[in-house]
């Protein structure tokens, strides 16, 4: 009993430092619909930096506590920084490229961390003053967390009086209402979101402070908590601070009580608990309905084009090239090739879900992982031949959007893509964590090709003629009824149902096609690489086939395949000359960003209509004349 | 006081305004009238640059706003009431004018929360109630006061009768009498032409994005004819 009353104050101290963060990525998604990749990032530079003044600043011991307001602070100018060089230059540009975006100041932040403080765990100071333990029901009980979960409550009711009780706060609720109209009414928009997004820096900052004395500082913590806190942001409702604290302590208390139940496994339990509650209430505890169209929020009002006939030729030459490339390329040259080319299928599966079906998936590694393991384990546990081993990965990726899908179809928008990040998460865990079935860590080794596929040329032809053939199957599959209702369903729900669609069962549908071609993806990899590891399902892996599908642009079929190629060869290129590629990658999608919004293949197709346009008119002229 | 010459608006590639030029002078109502589709809000809106794009000249107090964002046109003293009307729902009707808020201006009205609750008795009953539980007609004097809050020289009101019954109708226009006669400016939106008629002085027609006619609101109510071409339904 007296341990059970710990435990439940340790979960209430993660809730309070997980309230923080929250509550900033909540107040900024509120007033500028971004959502913040990079909010863990300002976290984790926020206990880099308080480590660096306790450790270097050579105060002695007490200066825990100027730290911790210095580092806050340091955060919050550099998030100020981050708002007016970068975010204020995409407020415009649709949702998807801006979490892209910010996914990339993710990567540069990476890096920055590893260049600055190198790679190892640092260890962090007690809290001088709080060091001790206190005797509560028998147990000892940290001073620290005590401090952390009264700071919760305090945080929680300056934030409610500085939205309820100054001008600027009521200013902040109306932008989250309606920041046109607050503009019209004679508010500069671009101080305000500068300020909500520096408010949010100092709270993500301050939280990564105060981890400082709880554990070691790593740079991991960036993703860890950014996953975390989109489950709290989600399950509280987005925008909603209130949401957040209660959402906050719901996760908390989860951890805290899951460790004891099912150690090896409090991940799955916390989104299985953000799966339920979001079902249950598809906007969160305190959240309302967002009114964005699942179409605006990714195609930016474009409509999908079929390319114009001359293209026809065009592919036929890449496809004899492809064909001709064991005669025309080195070895390594087909590597790459075939790494690019399972990455395209994946990106068309990935581009089927999101571009044409509306649903932006942030967890398409799922399926891909999954396959992965379903063909590898098939190879290696039941002793298949790679043959019947291959055909297990689609199935394992389809099966698994079956599960995943009918939770996700539920759901709309952020909402949505948030479940499908949880649901890779919850793959991932399994993964790493189910040592027995999947190894863990340590991965499946071994997982070879049947005899004649063994040779680097006969694999690529092998995957040539799987990918290349998936894709034209997805191809098909948009310009077929089935991909007309899903673009219907995409571009406004309410109209599909009018005429008696059921939309939920198309994009139920769409979910498990992709996770099949997702999965198929996957299985090739594993019989590629000879090995499976969790990461084929984490969060980076997701956002690879992101990064693949908005590079070449979401409007066009052909766009995911050629992002593949170029994201590919760039990753390839970048990282033989630095070690330091993920920065690289981060500010190259950054430009990329700013630079196309629309993506390289529709930005070309427009530079070409625009060219083709005026072609006609010097014909006529010259004829004239 | 408001000059719009030759102004152009786009939504996206197409051209929903061609060459609109209008003026209104401090203390006079104007109307815009046209029928459905026939361009009205998009000219308010390329005035005060929301959504639409636009080109060709809008002087307002003697400065070019054209290349200006909305907020800073506002602060000069421009006032914007949308259609939609646009209350933030779960602002209080004092936080929705606190809002609105803009320091005073030399030579023009001022406004403050009392005087604009006996300009709207309605409001004054419903103070902390959220602007998302007001009636339309409610709604539709709160966001009126709400830009009034900013000290405007000059207001632009999109079609402030729409759907509203015929006795809130009325006291929205002694409400705009009320207005004009502190020396503002106003410039109105309407398809209603009796509503138009109780308040305007001048008036344009407007249709497929060109000003089709202009002249006092007396000479319209007086020409059959061009009543009928324009404004028959
Ligand atoms: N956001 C938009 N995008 C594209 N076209 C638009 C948009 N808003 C309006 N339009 C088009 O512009 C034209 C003019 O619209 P506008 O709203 O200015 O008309 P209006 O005169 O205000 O009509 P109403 O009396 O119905 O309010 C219409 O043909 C309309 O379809
Ligand atoms: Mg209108």
């Amino acid at each position: 009993m007296e341990f059970l009353f710990s435990q439940f104050l340790t979960g209430l101290a993660s809730a309070s430092s997980l309230f923080l963060v929250a509550s900033g990525l909540s107040i900024i998604f509120g007033v500028s619909r971004i959502v913040n990749f990079a909010h863990g990032s300002l976290y984790m530079l926020g206990a880099y930096i308080a480590y660096s003044l306790v450790e270097h600043s050579g105060l002695g011991g007490g200066n825990f506590w100027i730290a911790l307001p210095v580092a806050a602070l340091g955060v919050a100018l550099l998030g100020l920084l981050l708002e007016v060089t970068l975010l204020r230059k995409i407020y415009h540009a649709p949702e998807l490229l801006q979490l892209l975006a910010t996914f990339g100041v993710v990567l540069v932040v990476q890096d920055a961390v590893l260049m600055i403080w190198g790679p190892e765990d640092l260890l962090g100071p007690r809290a001088p003053g709080l060091a001790g333990a206190v005797r509560l029901f028998h147990q000892a009980i940290p001073q620290y967390d005590l401090f952390l979960i009264s700071l919760g409550p305090v945080v929680l009711a300056l934030l409610w009086l500085l939205f309820h009780r100054t001008h600027w706060g009521t200013l902040v609720r109306a932008a989250t209402h309606d920041r046109d109209m607050v503009a019209a009414l004679g508010v500069n928009q671009a101080s305000l979101f500068t300020g909500v997004f520096t408010l949010g820096a100092l709270l993500a900052g301050l939280g990564g402070a105060l981890q400082l004395p709880r554990g070691a500082v790593s740079h991991a913590m960036d993703l860890q908590i950014i996953v975390e806190v989109f489950v709290v942001v989600v399950i509280g409702g987005l925008g909603n601070v209130f949401g957040a604290f209660l959402a906050a302590i719901i996760i908390g208390e989860l951890n805290a009580f899951g460790i004891l139940v099912f150690p090896q496994m409090t991940l799955v339990l916390t989104f299985l608990a953000m799966a339920v509650i979001l079902v249950v209430r598809p906007w969160g505890l305190r959240g309302k309905p967002q009114s964005l169209a699942h179409g605006a929020a990714v195609a930016g009002g474009r409509v999908l084009r079929r390319l114009p006939p001359a293209a026809g030729k065009a592919f036929l030459l890449v496809a004899v090239l492809l064909l001709a490339l064991p005669w025309l390329g080195s070895g390594y040259a087909l590597n790459v090739a075939t790494e690019m080319a399972i990455y395209a299928l994946f990106a068309a599966s990935l581009h089927l879900l999101s571009g044409i079906g509306g649903m932006v998936s942030f967890g398409h590694a799922a399926y891909f992982g999954l396959g992965s393991y379903g063909a590898a384990l098939a190879a290696k546990s039941l002793g298949l031949p790679m043959e019947l081993a291959l055909l297990a990965g689609p199935l394992t990726g389809a099966l698994g959007a079956l599960v995943y899908g009918w939770f996700c179809v539920r759901l709309s928008g952020v909402y949505l893509s948030m479940l499908t990040l949880a649901f890779a998460q919850i793959t991932y865990a399994v993964a790493f964590q189910w040592s027995s079935l999947t190894g863990g860590d340590n991965g499946i080794l071994g997982v070879w090709p049947s005899h004649w596929a063994s040779g680097p040329v006969a694999f690529y032809y092998l995957t040539l003629v799987v990918c290349g053939g998936s894709i034209l199957i997805l191809r098909h599959i948009v310009f077929s009824p089935f991909g007309y209702t899903l673009r219907a369903c995409r571009d406004s729900e309410i109209r599909a149902d009018a005429i008696g669609i059921d939309a939920r069962h198309h994009r139920w549908l769409a979910f498990i096609l992709c996770g099949f071609f997702a999965g198929l993806a996957g299985g090739l990899f594993a019989f590629f690489k000879g090995s499976v590891f969790p990461d084929s399902a984490s969060i980076g892996t997701s956002v690879d086939g992101l990064v693949m599908v908005l590079l070449g642009g979401i409007q066009t079929l052909t766009g995911p395949v050629v992002g593949a190629v170029i994201y590919t060869a760039l990753r390839i290129f970048v990282s033989t000359y630095t070690d330091y590629w993920r920065a690289v990658i981060g500010v190259v999608i950054i430009l990329l960003v700013v630079a196309f919004p629309q993506g390289i293949v529709a930005w070309t197709a427009d530079r070409f209509q625009a060219w083709r346009a005026i072609r006609p008119a010097v014909k006529t002229k010259e004829k004239a004349a | 006081m408001l000059a719009v010459k030759s102004l152009c608006g786009y939504y996206g590639q197409a051209q929903i305004l061609n060459d609109v030029s209008l003026d209104a002078m401090q203390g006079e109502v104007v109307a815009l009238i046209g029928r459905n589709g026939a361009g009205k809000s998009t000219t308010l809106k390329a005035v005060i640059g929301l959504e639409a794009r636009r080109k060709g000249s809008v002087i307002f107090d003697g400065c070019e706003v054209i290349g200006k964002p909305t907020h800073e046109i506002v602060r000069m003293g421009l006032g914007y009431v949308p259609e939609e009307r646009r209350i933030f729902s779960d602002l209080t009707v004092e936080e929705n004018l606190a809002v609105g808020r803009r320091p005073p201006r030399p030579y023009t009205p001022q406004w403050t929360p009392e005087t604009l609750y006996a300009l709207f008795p309605n409001l004054a009953e419903a103070r902390k109630r959220p602007g998302g539980r007001m009636s339309g007609g409610e709604q539709q004097m709160l966001t009126i006061a709400r830009s009034l809050m900013g000290n405007p020289m000059m207001l632009m009101l999109d079609e402030p009768s729409e759907g509203l019954s015929p006795k809130i109708v009325e006291q929205m226009a002694s409400a705009i009498l009320r207005m004009k006669a502190e020396g503002l400016g106003i410039v109105v939106c309407e398809q209603n032409l009796h509503f138009a008629k109780l308040i305007s002085d001048r008036a344009y027609i407007i249709e497929k994005g060109e000003i089709r006619y202009g002249g006092t609101m007396a000479e319209l109510a007086a020409d059959d004819e061009v009543r009928n071409t324009y404004l028959a339904v």
